[in-house]
């Protein structure tokens, strides 16, 4: 009965979908229309050659084992679209150094390219991430089987036709304009779809633990996931002009679709890729430093500050827009009461190696994983100081804030996800160790002189530009127009491509070995599989 | 008097208070006397069950795979 309603559904889509080529109003609903019409079309056949009566799933015949082939999967994921994220990251980076990069093409414009690089690395990079490890560790952290059976297949390719889809949008000119949240109504739809698929299944692998408590890591997973889930909805709220086009009008108007944005802009920063990630830190780092989280009652209370206070900083992104004072103010004040918890997670963090910091000499990525936190630190403090309206006035439209999100991004999310990959693979390939730890070394280096030649350079040029802005002379006039600025900026724009560089040299690095591991590396002796109980 | 105006006073009043005093509320729970020892339980969690899930209570929701 099930295999009759999906193929139906899969025939419908099918259907749905040649008709969308057909009568499509733009060429991107075209597009997306093939790549919907095709897997819907191999997912037709695909399942319908598999209704025989065969096992589920052969690659985990036995009934007490963890579903981790969604996860190896997801690994995968996260390094591919970690390499192009972080390549048309390198690549716009020289483009505003070197305009002649765009190629006179609409398809490879910057305005183009940039949000494929934020969604590439936010979304497609952070979010495979995310959802392997949440994988992994719910399963691990409840001492039961991913809840669901193929639902979680389902979460994985609903998630990469999500992101070939919201891709293809951006490169040929569909988006509704707003920041991290571009795709059109939609993909909207699909994502909700998979993310609401997303919630079932780790929801209900936590309710069906064998173990009596919940870990703090699926906490701040949970949150991610229900908040995610929310904002997503809320923020993209419109009203398709045709069923058969990709543009849609906003159900907000005017400051209050500005604040809907920036509430949703910055909850993905807070949950996305905070909460999220924190996930990941309360579970790998204990794991890699073989040793459990420094304060528990600490992590109870970092979770709970950081979700009553993280939902109102957003107003902060408004300071001096028709926004008013009072809203900016509210921002403002909790962006920096933020500043608490978020240091009590690095401490806690930090501390948990107390005791075994000989081991960052000898394990590259626990040292990974450490300076991640480190970069968790920093970012938290930066945040907090430009969301003061004074240095706000000075930092905003300015690339200090680009230099501030890379310092997050490339430093936490980016090595602690490096971290968790070296974590999990030899697990995942049942190897004994990974293919090479002076690769590790040589990515660790890489990653972090390219994420200081990233910062200081952002630093830099942004704190100049915004005091060329607000230059004026003795009769109050500007002194700069903003041309003036653009061409001081040149060195630095190149300093920060060449970051950029290294830090795909180092994510190249980390591809080679972690496919060494899978492929070639000695298999694990079984009897290093007894549980250190 | 209009919704938002409504909404936007209990938010002000009650719901403020309601939403601290949840706060307050777990931090306090979380040092209840006697929670040392679940604490060092729970943190435990992930250096244990690393190759197979412990064997199901009652729920075998997933017997397909």
């Amino acid at each position: 009965m099930v295999d009759v309603i999906l193929l139906s559904l899969l025939g419908l889509v099918a259907l749905f979908s040649s008709m969308a080529i057909n009568f499509a109003q733009d060429l991107a609903f075209q597009v997306q229309g093939i790549v919907v019409l095709a897997t819907s079309a191999f997912m037709f056949i695909w399942y319908l050659r598999r209704i025989e009566p065969v096992p589920a799933d052969p690659a985990h015949p036995a009934p007490r084992s963890y579903m981790d082939g969604v996860v190896r999967a997801g690994v995968i994921a996260t390094a591919f679209w970690g390499m192009v994220g972080f390549l048309a990251g390198t690549y716009i980076a020289f483009q505003l150094a070197f305009p002649a990069l765009n190629l006179d093409l609409p398809f490879t414009t910057f305005g183009r390219l940039r949000p494929l690089h934020t969604s590439a690395v936010i979304f497609a990079f952070g979010g495979n991430a995310l959802i392997a490890t949440s994988f992994y560790v719910v399963q691990r952290t409840s001492a039961a089987r991913l809840w669901g059976g193929n639902l979680a297949w389902f979460v994985f390719w609903g998630y990469q036709l999500f992101i070939v889809l919201a891709a293809l949008g951006y490169v040929l000119g569909a988006t509704q304009g707003k920041e991290y949240a571009e795709p059109e109504w939609h993909v909207d739809i699909w994502l909700t779809i998979v993310w609401l698929a997303y919630l079932a299944v780790f929801l209900g692998t936590i309710i069906k633990r064998q173990e009596p408590h919940i870990y703090v890591a699926n906490w701040f997973y949970l949150a991610f996931i229900v908040t995610v889930a929310m904002l997503h909805v809320v923020n993209n709220l419109s009203v398709p002009v045709s069923i058969w086009g990709s543009k849609s009008v906003q159900v907000f108007a005017g400051v209050q679709d500005a604040l809907t944005q920036w509430w949703y802009g910055h909850n993905a920063v807070g949950f996305f890729l905070t909460a999220g990630f924190l996930g990941m830190m309360y579970y790998f780092v204990p794991k890699q430093a073989e040793r459990p989280i420094y304060s528990y009652k600490l992590s109870i209370i970092h979770f709970w500050a950081l979700i009553f206070l993280y939902i109102w900083a957003g107003p902060h992104h408004l300071h001096y827009t028709a926004l008013p004072d009072w809203a900016q103010t509210l921002g403002m004040v909790f962006s920096v009461i933020l500043w608490m918890p978020s240091w009590g997670g690095m401490i806690n963090g930090l501390m948990t190696l107390s005791g075994a910091w000989d081991k960052l000499r000898t394990d590259p990525v626990l040292r990974m994983m450490v300076v991640s936190i480190g970069f968790y630190g920093m970012a938290t403090f930066e945040g907090p100081m430009m969301s003061i309206r004074a240095v706000n006035s000075l930092s905003h439209y300015t690339d200090w804030t680009i230099g501030h999100v890379h310092s997050g991004a490339l430093g936490w999310n980016g090595m602690i996800t490096f971290g968790a990959l070296y974590f999990l693979v030899p697990r995942l390939w049942n190897k004994e160790r990974l293919y090479s730890l002076s690769m590790v070394n040589w990515h660790f280096w890489l990653a972090t002189i390219g994420i200081v030649l990233y910062a200081a350079s952002m630093w830099v040029t942004g704190i100049m530009e915004g005091l060329m802005w607000r230059e004026v002379d003795a009769q109050g006039f500007l002194v700069n127009s903003f041309a003036d600025t653009v061409s001081a900026k040149f060195p630095m724009y190149v300093v920060r491509g060449l970051g950029g560089v290294l830090y795909l040299a180092g994510a190249i690095i980390m591809c080679v070995n972690l496919w060494k591991t899978a492929v070639g590396a000695a298999p694990r002796v079984s009897s290093a599989t007894v549980p250190a109980e | 008097m209009d919704l938002y105006s409504l909404l936007r006073q209990m938010a002000d009043s009650w719901g403020l208070l309601s939403l601290l005093l949840v706060f307050l509320g777990v931090i306090v729970f979380a040092f209840r006397p006697g929670s040392r020892k679940t604490h060092e339980d729970i943190a435990m969690i992930p250096l244990r069950n690393d190759d197979r899930p412990l064997p199901c209570g009652d729920d075998h929701s997933d017997r397909r795979n």
